[in-house]
């Protein structure tokens, strides 16, 4: 916003808290207005009284050490020089291969330009990516989209043999390509660079999960299956590599971190659930095959059952969620069919008594700190059903979530009946793989 | 000895960066209006607030106007017209 109000003529000054100090200024070159005028106070200013930020703007600017006053005044009246009148042009290119070398010197390129996760990769010879782009028809420089580590940063773009390299990397086999093409084209980031440290659930359906071999039965969750892995891993690369970068301080944010973001593939076992898959709820035919994405998985809760007292026990798990992201809510075999006898025959029924009875006190509602910032100008500005929630007395029980911010998947291999509820985000992106064979 | 093996970069393609020039900058702040642009980040309008009570006290001739965008991390067109049209100058706070 600001440099688009100095564009249209306005001089402007933004303040950002000492620890965006190098994303405040790579966003600014990238913007090509590298001198934009930017003061910085101390983090952080939640939770600080009005005199501590009284105190932070009569003191110094923790970065320049100059008093921030000062610069703050200077940043509109001080006359520009010849950079501030030209900004910065340039032209940033990516080399389709690396210089030759040797695979230990490789290893460590790739280590030290921060293009892994950190573990072995494969590495992308010419040979290994032409590999994989047999596994779609689609042409190596067909190009699949753009990402960005969030919305105020600059869109960079990517082919499908960009896609190709970062699958290979991550060890995927080409018969995994479809999955991994239809999840860079989502537009939806495996690497968030929210300071929240949000990662990105996925959730496949379809006949392409036998078709590649995947695993939605025991162990489904975790390290058992090697299409599961390797396609979480893909979507992680591709998604630092493609988008620009995932780097602490600069394009990554995320306070702690999130064990999500290694791999947080969800692939449902339609076979062994009584109720229709996540994509024949969206509308899709039950022999299309898809992946879903949701950007945020910030908590994970489990339990068993449904036993006796199943209501009170997901009543006090659906309040623990994060209002801001409606859960995943990812039973067992066992589960769902215990909730089929119990009455719930669809997943929507037991969906609307989630939705019903995740409730909490208005206050606690708008205390949240993403629901202040995010939902809370929502609410001001009259939209529903915030502005009726923001309406309601402090302690009246409101709901926490909309039908469509909680989403029912069944998984496991019924050695235990066991549920997890883990968090999701506040939007389904839902995309069609059979698109990318 | 150790073979030397050709891979493929694995970075997407970066846009082209067009060079923007700054807004001319004003002479003083004196008898000028300016926006006091709250980001809508958890604190920043105590922040903000603030900001105007220094403004008021120390540079008494400014006009200062407190203004809020719809929603957080989203481009307002309306607000930024209505600043471009009555403003000379404007501070956004706080966080990107």
């Amino acid at each position: 916003m600001g440099l688009a109000l100095e564009q249209s003529g306005i001089p402007t000054v933004a303040i950002h808290t000492h620890v965006f100090a190098r994303l405040a200024r790579s966003v600014a070159q990238a913007n090509g207005m590298p001198t934009a005028r930017q003061t910085f106070v101390p983090q952080p200013v939640v939770g600080r009284a009005p005199e501590e930020l009284r105190a932070y703007i009569e003191g110094k600017d923790p970065i320049s050490g100059l008093p921030f006053a000062q610069e703050l005044i200077e940043g509109l009246s001080k006359p520009l020089d010849d950079q501030d009148l030209s900004g910065l042009s340039f032209e940033r290119t990516t080399e389709r291969l690396l210089p030759a070398d040797s695979e230990d010197r490789l290893q460590q390129l790739f280590i030290d330009n921060q293009w892994t996760d950190y573990q072995p990769i494969v590495l992308p010879t010419e040979a290994r990516v032409d590999a994989m782009l047999a596994g779609t028809s689609h042409a190596r420089n067909d190009i699949v989209g753009r990402l960005r580590p969030t919305v105020y940063r600059e869109l960079w773009e990517f082919d499908v043999e960009k896609v190709a390299v970062n699958a290979v990397m991550s060890g995927a086999r080409p018969e995994y390509f479809p999955v991994i093409l239809a999840m860079a084209a989502s537009g939806v980031s495996g690497r968030s660079s929210s300071t929240t440290s949000q990662a990105t659930v996925a959730i496949v359906n379809g006949p392409i999960r036998d078709q590649i071999g995947m695993n939605y039965g025991v162990g489904a969750l975790g390290p058992y299956n090697h299409a599961n892995a390797t396609i979480g891993r893909a979507y992680g690369l591709l998604s630092q590599n493609l988008q620009g970068g995932s780097v602490p301080h600069e394009s990554y944010m995320g306070s702690q971190g999130n064990f999500l973001s290694y791999n947080a593939v969800i692939v449902e076992n339609e076979a062994a659930s009584p109720w229709e898959p996540l994509h024949v709820q969206h509308g899709h035919a039950a022999d299309t095959s898809t992946v879903g994405l949701l950007l945020g998985g910030w908590y994970t809760i489990f339990g068993g059952g449904p036993r006796d007292t199943w209501r009170e026990k997901f009543t006090r798990s659906l309040q623990a969620c994060d209002p801001y992201t409606g859960p995943v809510i990812a039973l067992d075999p066992i589960v769902a069919r215990g909730f089929t006898e119990l009455g719930f025959d669809t997943k929507q029924k037991l969906l609307d008594w989630c939705v019903e009875h995740a409730r909490l006190p208005a206050r606690e509602y708008w205390d949240n700190q993403w629901i202040q910032t995010l939902h809370r100008p929502r609410a001001v500005a009259g939209i529903e059903p915030y502005a009726t929630m923001l309406a309601a007395k402090p302690e009246e029980l409101i709901r926490m979530f909309r039908p469509e911010d909680i989403h029912i998947v069944v998984v496991g291999g019924g050695t235990g009946a066991m549920w997890q509820m883990i968090g999701g985000g506040p939007r389904l992106t839902l995309c069609s793989i059979d698109d990318w064979r | 000895m150790t073979s030397s093996v050709a891979v493929h970069d694995p970075r997407g393609f970066p846009p082209k960066v067009i060079g923007k020039r700054l807004a001319p900058r004003l002479e003083s702040l004196d008898g000028k209006v300016i926006y006091l642009v709250d980001c809508l980040f958890d604190n920043s309008d105590v922040f903000m607030e603030q900001l105007r009570l220094w403004f008021a006290e120390h540079i008494p001739l400014a006009e200062t106007r407190p203004v809020k965008p719809k929603g957080s991390w989203q481009d307002d067109p309306e607000m930024r017209a209505t600043i471009e049209a009555n403003g000379d100058a404007a501070i956004l706070g706080v966080g990107l």
